[in-house]
């Protein structure tokens, strides 16, 4: 199969619909294609994607300045058969109005009004337009994301708290609210949940996030390349390789500067290091919220031992600050390189014994199977990623299908079931953790010696770059623009919890509200990689 | 069940023992003056509420290590409780965003006096990363008053530990 060789049936779509593509760029954000519309043509175009069987991947604003009339970008990624499509439109800066995705795209609903609330575009037609990411930090009407807004901004003296964003409501005999959050009970992100239950049945389930909006995408503006890989390492603390590499990825594909083997072998590394750390890690929680502390035990004593494999890797338990542009930032000790490969060996012999252990336990199958339903009918609308839609029948990792280096030198096992219920969460990773180690097992043998790091080549100016890397919870999209002198123009991050968190409000209904924690940590969502 | 219970048997107490090696100031040295703190401050233990604020997740992480088998620390006479009006102390991750503001002033106030206020973690400390913004009020210290500072991106559970210690003393 040859790449985009769907592109012109699309653009004959968009013809047949008398829309007008404009200018198109195979090398502006390669491997992403990129082509501008009309804003008139938006909502339409939204339309023939969905038609055509795209998937929704990402939404996010800029501001493109101009002295005469000051316009914003807006731009959307679509995935088909592994290729990224960038559609991109301007807006006046002064009337910033296009038609929602929404209502074509499940998935485009929270990012479209995070970019509402931060530059002002107004998306008609959008089925629910309330503020997302806004809280009481800045008022209705600024717009922290435009340039004429400083990073600093002019915040209130005291925050007030968020009071009066209008919940759903149920009404109705027996029907009870439970308000959680943003302080939640244990050692976990903040962020509210709303409830509607009648006796233990949970009717519906409404997130709040934005709790730990911590303006990411503005203090990126104007950060050198290396102190903006140091910001998307802590996007997501559980996922700072992975956003670190979407970030590197971008910056380096923007400056054409081509990465030495090495540090793509020893990135992919890492990367999988952290999916085994996360996995691990969940796998005993999962266990442990439904009282099987057996588990939590011996996952989270694995978990350990892989944290201080790390530390004698790179010097970094959770393996930050190790991806840099241009490559890698040390070389790894060579002992620990070389005693890897029985730490692979140690990993699965443990759990290979701890998996039939609890195969073996029926009241641990009995709480998880059946739990926290997602269909793949939902998964699909809803834009799922990773191991939650892997568990409902979705194949898709960009390892596999839009594989970049070094995954492009071999075949990447997608595990894949159906029943997408906790117990299917938990075995995607299982199996997950099974490829990671024949993966980097392949990886340690075939490890390139050589350099670890090239200098970013000198940007032009305005010259950007699409990241694209499967991080432990799914795909991750990072854009960057560059000012001439190298400093950062724009960034922007789309963390896969963006898509899964919505899964989540799906997965819950007619569980029972003690299934809450259970389902909520098979999935898992990152409460600061979505609120930015 | 019996391979469970000879996993369990096999398995052991992976529970760090005490000193070997060349580091002196090994885990069960540290969390026994730890323990001493403690006894001698709080009357033999400290309940911890923890908040995070802020932060990327990665202090979370390494907080929930503590209660891992190795590092165990609940048998330094520390332990995580779900609620404010439950704790002797609230250890608070992250640069402060402008949207926890309010929560963390709440749970402060929910905390029974006297109680100790523990930043954890560079962005805790001095805003890290993310300093001071339109969203982030950077150092916790910068809303509420901090008795113990640690440091690290994120503080290992070793150094959590040892931070604790350092300021356990020198809060005295």
């Amino acid at each position: 199969m040859s790449r985009f060789d769907w592109l012109s049936e699309w653009l004959a779509r968009c013809e047949d619909e008398h829309i007008l593509i404009r200018r198109g760029s195979a090398r502006t954000l390669a491997p992403a294609h990129l082509v501008e519309c009309d804003p008139e043509d938006w909502g339409r175009i939204a339309a023939v994607a969905r038609d055509f069987g795209c998937r929704w991947v990402a939404l996010w604003g800029s501001d493109e300045g101009g002295e005469e009339t000051p316009a914003l970008g807006v731009q959307v990624a679509f995935e088909y058969g592994g290729d990224h499509l960038v559609v991109r439109t301007r807006v006046p800066r002064a009337t910033p109005v296009l038609s929602s995705h929404s209502p074509w795209f499940a998935a485009a609903d929270r990012p479209e009004r995070h970019c509402q609330d931060l530059f002002g575009v107004v998306f008609l037609d959008h089925p629910d337009a309330r503020r997302w990411t806004r809280h009481g930090a800045w008022g209705d009407g600024d717009y922290p994301l435009r340039k004429d807004f400083a990073a600093a901004g002019q915040p209130p003296a005291e925050t007030p708290p968020d009071q009066d964003y209008p919940f759903l409501a149920a009404r109705g005999e027996g029907v009870y609210e439970i308000p959680v959050g943003p302080v939640h009970a244990g050692i976990i992100e903040p962020g509210h949940f709303r409830f509607q239950a009648v006796g233990e049945t949970i009717l519906n389930l409404e997130e709040r996030l934005g709790y730990v909006h911590k303006g990411i995408e503005k203090i990126a503006e104007g950060r050198t390349p290396e102190a903006l890989a140091r910001l998307a390492g802590r996007i997501s603390g559980d996922t700072t390789v992975a956003h670190a590499w979407a970030a590197c990825m971008a910056l380096e594909r923007a400056t054409r500067t081509p990465v030495p083997g090495r540090a793509l072998f020893l990135r992919a590394l890492a990367a999988e290091r952290e999916r085994i750390a996360n996995h691990l890690g969940d796998i005993g929680a999962i266990c442990n919220d439904v009282g099987f502390a057996f588990a939590q035990y011996q996952f989270s004593r694995l978990r350990e031992d892989w944290l201080r494999g790390n530390q004698r890797l790179c010097g970094h338990r959770l393996l930050m600050d190790w991806v840099v542009p241009g490559g890698i930032a040390r070389d790894p000790d060579p002992s620990a390189l070389a005693a890897m490969a029985a730490e692979l060996d140690r990993l699965e012999a443990e759990l290979a014994e701890l998996y039939a252990i609890l195969d073996d336990n029926p009241s641990l199958e009995d709480r998880l199977s059946g739990t926290g339903r997602l269909t793949e009918a939902t998964a699909r609308q809803l834009g799922t990623l990773g191991y939650v839609a892997r568990a409902s029948g979705l194949a898709f990792d960009l390892r596999a299908q839009a594989p970049y280096p070094p995954y492009d030198t071999l075949e990447v096992e997608v595990p894949v079931l159906e029943q997408g219920d906790v117990l299917a969460r938990v075995r995607v990773r299982r199996e997950e953790i099974r490829v990671s180690l024949a993966l980097m097992r392949r990886f340690l043998a075939e490890l390139p010696a050589g350099e670890i790091r090239q200098p970013l080549a000198p940007p032009v100016a305005g010259v950007e770059g699409l990241g694209l890397v499967e991080g432990w919870r799914g795909e991750i999209l990072a854009h960057v623009r560059l000012h001439a002198d190298g400093t950062i123009d724009r960034f922007f991050a789309r963390d896969p919890s963006w898509l899964n968190w919505p899964a989540l409000e799906r997965i819950v209904r007619n569980n029972i509200v003690p299934d809450f924690p259970v389902c909520n940590k098979s999935v898992n969502g990152s409460y600061s990689g979505q609120d930015l | 069940m019996l391979r469970l219970l000879n996993r369990i048997r096999r398995t052991g107490i992976v529970t760090e023992p005490l000193a070997t090696g060349a580091d002196a100031e090994t885990l069960e040295t540290l969390g026994i003056e730890v323990r001493r703190q403690i006894d001698r401050r709080l009357g033999g233990s400290l309940a911890i509420r923890e908040v995070d604020a802020g932060s990327c997740n990665g202090c979370e992480l390494e907080i929930h290590a503590l209660n891992n088998a190795y590092y165990d620390i609940e048998r330094f006479g520390i332990h995580f409780v779900a609620s404010p009006r439950h704790a002797d102390a609230l250890l608070v991750t992250g640069p402060l965003s402008r949207h926890m503001e309010a929560a963390l002033l709440r749970t402060y106030a929910a905390t029974p006096d006297p109680k100790l206020v523990i930043a954890c973690g560079d962005c805790a400390c001095n805003g890290g990363e993310f300093g001071v913004s339109y969203a982030s009020r950077g150092a916790v210290e910068n809303l509420i008053p901090v008795d113990i500072r640690i440091p690290g991106c994120p503080p290992s559970p070793l150094n959590l530990l040892k931070g604790l210690l350092a300021g356990l003393k020198g809060s005295g």
